[in-house]
């Protein structure tokens, strides 16, 4: 049973990292609105999460010009995808056990 | 965390991915509609050369020729009325957007291989080979389903699957055109738009 806890990762404890993860596993990548419209979040709640996930390498972000406006789209990196499956994994493993 | 809110987590990852991913707002309505525009589009063709006495082999004049394109160009046009207005409902009772990047490949996926088969349809057409007009029509438009179906519910897979394999049938049976279109674009649309609207639409 430990072991199986130590695969559960810190960095997607949170309802809406989760969500962040999810939606990039299947997309190659997603700009910042389409992700707040998905998850229901605000502005301020997704940039601080997606921030989070970029700073353990989790996540890419692309920031561009779409004309004059900004536009951040994200995806998943490698390290974000692997260890996004292993936090699964381990969340179906305890289903299964209690 | 308990196991229900891991549960909850899981169902949650889930959603997310097939919401993000895949259109579900496709309508077996639309697909009733569509099959049953065809049969009508079907019937008055029939009934339109029963008139001017044709028979199998008969080379179409170009008068009749023009009534038949109109024919089938008013049933392509009404069934994909039907079809943006009706899923467009459905997309609001989903909270899906009708067009946003996710619809906008969906589009493009399935309107690929729709056109290019259209414009070699209408080619073959205008060099006078109707034989093979309607394995043609069957065969690009299972295509397109089947290439845009990743997009969508996995259903509209099988049913490209269904009418590819029509395609190729009537490719053999030139003569028969007429009704293997009226079973692909019509009969196949009706049963297939039903079964879709009683497993999705029907509330249980």
């Amino acid at each position: 049973m430990k072991h199986i806890i130590s695969n559960i990762n810190k960095a997607f404890d949170h309802r809406i990292r989760l969500g962040i993860m999810s939606v990039l596993m299947v997309n190659d990548s997603v700009d910042f609105k389409t992700l707040k419209d998905l998850l229901g979040v605000t502005d301020g709640n997704l940039a601080s999460h997606a921030k989070a996930l970029e700073k353990v390498e989790f996540i890419s972000v692309e920031k561009k010009f779409i004309g004059r406006k900004p536009n951040t789209t994200y995806a998943a990196t490698e390290l974000g995808k692997n260890e996004f499956k292993k936090h699964i994994e381990a969340l179906e493993k305890i289903i299964k056990h209690t | 965390m308990n196991k229900k809110d891991y549960l909850q987590d899981i169902s949650e990852i889930k959603n997310l991915m097939n919401k993000s991913s895949k259109f579900i707002s496709i309508s077996g309505l639309a697909g009733i509609m569509a099959g049953v525009i065809a049969l009508l589009g079907a019937a008055f063709a029939y009934w339109y050369m029963l008139d001017k006495g044709f028979y199998p082999g008969r080379k179409l004049d170009s008068s009749d020729f023009i009534v038949l394109f109109i024919d089938l160009a008013l049933v392509s046009i009404f069934s994909i009325i039907t079809a943006i207005i009706l899923t467009t409902k459905k997309a609001k009772q989903h909270q899906q957007k009708i067009w946003d990047a996710l619809t906008r490949r969906l589009l493009f996926n399935f309107l690929v291989p729709l056109v290019s088969g259209g414009i070699y349809t209408l080619v073959i057409l205008l060099q006078g080979k109707y034989g093979q007009t309607a394995a043609l029509m069957l065969l690009f438009y299972g295509l397109s389903l089947f290439n845009a179906s990743k997009y969508t519910l996995g259903d509209v897979k099988y049913l490209g699957f269904i009418q590819i394999v029509l395609g190729l049938a009537c490719a053999f049976f030139p003569g028969w055109g007429f009704w293997f279109w009226v079973v692909g674009f019509g009969i196949v649309h009706v049963i297939y738009g039903g079964m879709m609207y009683v497993k999705y639409d029907v509330k249980k």
